[in-house]
């Protein structure tokens, strides 16, 4: 993968196949520190503690259910080729967090990339899954909540509405240039 | 985030309702599973809706699937019209999304060369 919102999508439609009703990516980067933070967490129907091991193996997929394939193993590699690491709780019926920690000046590490487009497809692509999105850069903070949004449409508007889908991109594009 | 013009959308979009969803006619599904992520399909389905918006098209829904065992073809798009065989393209990319849009789903003529299977 190019950018490291490709990976969050891919994590996240792992959630959707999870059943995840409410999904949450938040990105913490911290020049100072160095460091970048990315979480995902879902409230799907989790993994056990044997599946969690399995699950960051290219050599392990829910075939049936297909919950799993290669894009945890991928988002894996990418991390740990920036000096990072990767981790995974779950728990049945209560959902999952991947949670990925990496140097942010890593020579390798891909760029985030049009984070705003990720989101955006996965709003429009299920609009009866709520997400919340926030991003942090040093002190500077933009957040995206489907939930607040769905809110003002009320159930006559649909969020993935041709009209309400332009808003929705400038949004996340002028929230991530202001961090910026 | 500008609630104040979504509300103000919210009343604009009320108007023109009878479109969409349930209702769509077309479906364009972008096959989003790692394997499609990977080779390209967020760009391919970002062109869709621009395509789809820039020439307004009512009745069309783009939505997205898992992956469906043909890796090594993707982006792969699936184009669903009521009443017609369902098409499978292969290899796309922004650009032959637009064509695929312009010759297919507003001509009705399915562009051949990008076509890898026909099903129903």
């Amino acid at each position: 993968m190019e950018e490291l919102s490709l990976h969050i999508l891919d994590i996240a439609e792992n959630s959707i196949k999870a059943n995840a009703s409410f999904v949450t990516i938040e990105i913490i980067e911290d020049i100072d520190t160095d460091k970048m933070e990315i979480e995902i967490t879902d409230n799907g129907f989790g993994m056990s503690d044997k599946m969690i091991e399995k699950a960051l193996s290219p050599f392990f997929s829910t075939r049936t259910t297909r919950k799993i394939g290669l894009g945890l193993p991928l988002f894996k590699d990418t991390v740990e080729a920036c000096e990072g690491s990767i981790k995974l709780t779950s728990e049945i019926n209560r959902g999952t967090k991947v949670y990925a920690s990496l140097r942010h000046s890593h020579i390798d590490r891909p760029p985030l990339g049009e984070i705003a487009d990720t989101i955006l497809m996965l709003v429009i692509s299920y609009p009866d899954r709520d997400f919340l999105y926030r991003h942090k850069k040093g002190n500077r903070e933009f957040t995206f909540d489907t939930r607040e949004i769905k809110e003002i449409l009320g159930t006559e508007v649909s969020i993935n509405h041709p009209e309400v889908r332009s808003w929705l991109l400038e949004t996340l594009k002028s929230g991530e240039k202001e961090l910026n | 985030m500008n609630l104040e013009e979504l509300r103000k959308l919210k009343e604009k979009a009320q108007a023109d309702l009878k479109v969409r969803a349930e209702s769509a006619k077309i479906k364009i599904i972008v096959g989003m599973g790692t394997c499609g992520i990977a080779a390209g399909a967020r760009p391919v389905m970002q062109a869709f809706l621009e395509e789809v918006e820039r020439r307004n098209l009512k009745d069309v829904l783009i939505t997205q699937s898992g992956c469906k065992g043909i890796c090594a073809m993707e982006p792969v798009v699936d184009v669903e019209i009521e009443g017609e065989k369902s098409i499978t393209y292969g290899y796309m990319t922004p650009e032959k999304a637009k064509k695929v849009i312009a010759e297919h789903i507003v001509n009705g003529t399915p562009v051949s060369e990008y076509i890898v299977s026909t099903q129903g």
